[in-house]
């Protein structure tokens, strides 16, 4: 089975750092999720947004991909919220606590509204 | 000395050694025949040269045909002291006699001719050899063909039965073959038999055994009565010194209850805890007597024992040192194997290691086994029973399989009509079972395969994930990963895979025996109170 390829960009919104995801969020996804984070931090955004929109995969490598994230920006003070999950996946980060770290947002601009 | 006599036959071409600057048209003389204890050739064998038959003093039917012919002198052909051919002259052209000039250069002639018929000779006669070789491999291919033919194209579905069957014909192709039977009742008839001698001869009264099997087989159900109609048949159409040996038993997959009848084949093995005892029951091979009859016996296979059906070729196989495999090393393996396939995978390595190598093997080897699964602790009783399976399948111990077997899962469960939250959360523990399976397991190791087995009862879907992992300990409670210590560093991040599986589904079970690691996934149907 071919494998759909994560992708990561980053892109500005409202002074928010959005990391656009795609594709599968595994074992693959480290590097480039790593340093999506470190451009979206660059950009000295106080607030970076995961948008899981056009992400149809993730697995427990993936959740530890973003615990990672989110352990970075515990240290930094730094914000991460996430949007445009599934219900599934929306469901995993409440089981496993993800979600207590990470406010999750149905859509995009709900989160940017929220962000401080 | 057919060579030679052909050789003659072509022969007189030489003529006119002293005049072959002139045009002249060849004489073509008739061919002469020589008997191959004719003296001449004893004489020819020790000439020195040339001889002039004129002056030759010989009684011999052989000489007078060629004088007949119209030969004066002839120059034998010796290659490495062997007569190999006669170089035949009629005479001169000028009707004088054959100088000694003549002879010297005749001589000189043969000399160099003699090695070079002798190499087309050789050549001839390897040409003939590998047509023989050729329809004998177009043969064993013929008696190839026709015993595949034969041989089932798949193995029996049985749900809680794991069988598996092995069979690997030998070059020369000996006439092992096995069978399944769909018997009424939802029994199943497995034969497993030999035919004596080799080649097309033997492959067809394997077919014609196969068949009266086959034919008889759900008439008649009884494995005394379907083995003594087959000798009955058999018997006056068998080639002489030719028999066929045969097992047959019948099983009830529901009681594991095993009726069986036996025609002189190796006795199967049954493993219970670690003992092995054999199936006995008498009878003489099919074809060999006529009016035999055949003793019936019955066992039970209970949950957890195995049975191991065989034929010669795996006991029998010879060693570097000629020493045999043997039925007590067999017996010894069937007692310290797990069932199924994984037994056949056993003795087969266990034999490879035996015989090495460079072993040619000598005769085919058939093995099919029967495991009846050990009923699961895990699983209510009502659950257990009406379980059937959906899918089995294996996926290579690669990154990313993961995925395949969650697609194959949920492909398998399709007929279920589970809602999609459910049937999501099946994908997500299947994905990391497997995922756990290629990498714990089996170490990521592409050749080792990770079973997956799909179930459903009327209440609940089933997965069992296998892997190669066996022998370690089990890890009791699955822990809550501390995701706190995680965020701030005092632990890896990773570790989810285990948590997430048994969140994902109502219940999750791991057991593990010397080989194998099975984690066992059980989702119910319709949703409860399990966050979905």
């Amino acid at each position: 089975m071919a494998a759909k390829l994560f992708g990561a960009t980053v892109r500005s919104h409202d002074g928010v750092a959005v990391i656009d995801l795609s594709g599968e969020v595994n074992a693959g996804a480290d590097a480039r999720l790593d340093a999506a984070y470190s451009e979206a931090v660059a950009t000295g955004a106080s607030s970076v947004l995961l948008n899981f929109e056009a992400v149809d995969y993730i697995n427990s490598t993936g959740i530890a991909l973003i615990v990672g994230i989110l352990a970075r920006s515990k240290k930094e003070r730094r914000e991460v919220l996430a949007c445009g999950l599934s219900e599934h996946y929306r469901k995993i980060f409440e089981i496993t606590r993800v979600a207590d770290f990470m406010h999750l947002f149905q859509d995009e601009q709900t989160a940017i509204k929220q962000a401080s | 000395m057919t060579a030679l006599t052909k050789f003659l036959r072509r022969k007189p071409k030489v003529e006119q050694p002293h005049e072959v600057a002139r045009p002249r048209t060849p004489v073509e003389s008739a061919a002469v025949d020589i008997s191959p204890n004719d003296p001449l050739i004893a004489y020819f064998q020790s000439a020195t040269g040339a001889v002039e038959l004129d002056g030759l003093e010989l009684e011999s039917p052989a000489k007078e045909a060629l004088k007949e012919a119209g030969m004066k002198l002839v120059v034998p052909l010796i290659s490495q002291g062997e007569l190999i051919g006669l170089l035949n002259l009629g005479p001169r052209l000028s009707e004088r006699d054959y100088s000694g000039d003549d002879r010297k250069l005749l001589d000189n002639l043969a000399a160099h001719a003699a090695p070079a018929v002798r190499v087309a000779q050789l050549v001839r006669q390897q040409e003939a050899e590998v047509r023989t070789r050729e329809r004998i491999e177009q043969e064993l291919r013929v008696a190839q063909l026709i015993q595949q033919q034969f041989l089932p194209k798949e193995l029996p579905n049985l749900p809680r039965w794991q069988v598996a069957a092995y069979y690997q014909p030998a070059r020369t192709v000996g006439g092992d073959f096995y069978d399944f039977i769909d018997l009424p009742d939802g029994h199943i008839g497995i034969v497993v038999g030999d035919v004596t001698d080799k080649g097309v001869p033997a492959a067809l009264v394997m077919a014609t055994t196969h068949s009266i099997l086959r034919g008889d087989a759900p008439r008649l159900v009884s494995p005394a009565e379907v083995l003594k109609h087959a000798n009955d048949r058999l018997y006056p159409e068998i080639p002489a010194r030719m028999f066929v040996t045969c097992l047959y038993m019948v099983l009830n997959p529901e009681t594991g209850h095993l009726r069986f009848a036996n025609a002189g084949h190796n006795l199967p093995y049954v493993r219970s805890e670690g003992r092995v005892t054999e199936l006995l029951a008498t009878g003489m091979p099919l074809g060999l007597m006529p009016d035999m009859t055949y003793e019936e016996k019955e066992a039970v296979l209970e949950p957890g024992q195995s049975l191991l059906l065989h034929s010669d070729g795996l006991a029998e196989a010879h060693g570097p040192g000629d020493e045999m495999f043997g039925f007590p090393r067999l017996m010894g393996l069937v007692g310290v194997s797990e069932g199924g396939s994984s037994l056949i995978d056993r003795l087969l390595s266990e034999l490879h290691s035996f015989t090495g190598a460079d072993w040619e093997q000598e005769d085919d080897i058939t093995l099919v086994t029967l495991e009846r699964s050990a009923a699961s602790p895990s699983m209510s009783a009502s659950a257990s029973n009406s379980a059937h399976t959906l899918a089995e399948f294996t996926v290579a111990s690669e990154p990313g399989n993961e995925r395949l077997a969650m697609e194959r899962v949920a492909e398998a469960v399709k007929e279920l009509g589970l809602e999609s939250s459910r049937l999501e959360r099946l994908r997500t523990a299947v994905s990391e079972g497997t995922m756990n399976a290629i990498e714990h397991g089996n170490y990521n190791r592409a050749d080792l395969d990770v079973t997956v087995h799909v179930a459903a009862s009327d209440e609940e879907v089933i997965v069992r994930i296998t892997d190669l992992g066996g022998g370690r300990e089990i890890p009791g409670e699955v822990e809550t990963p501390d995701i706190e210590a995680k965020l701030d560093g005092l632990q890896t991040p990773r570790g989810w895979g285990l948590f997430l599986i048994k969140n994902m589904v109502d219940d999750m079970q791991v057991s593990s025996d010397e080989h194998t690691h099975t984690i066992e996934l059980s989702l119910k149907l319709k949703g409860n109170g399990n966050g979905s």
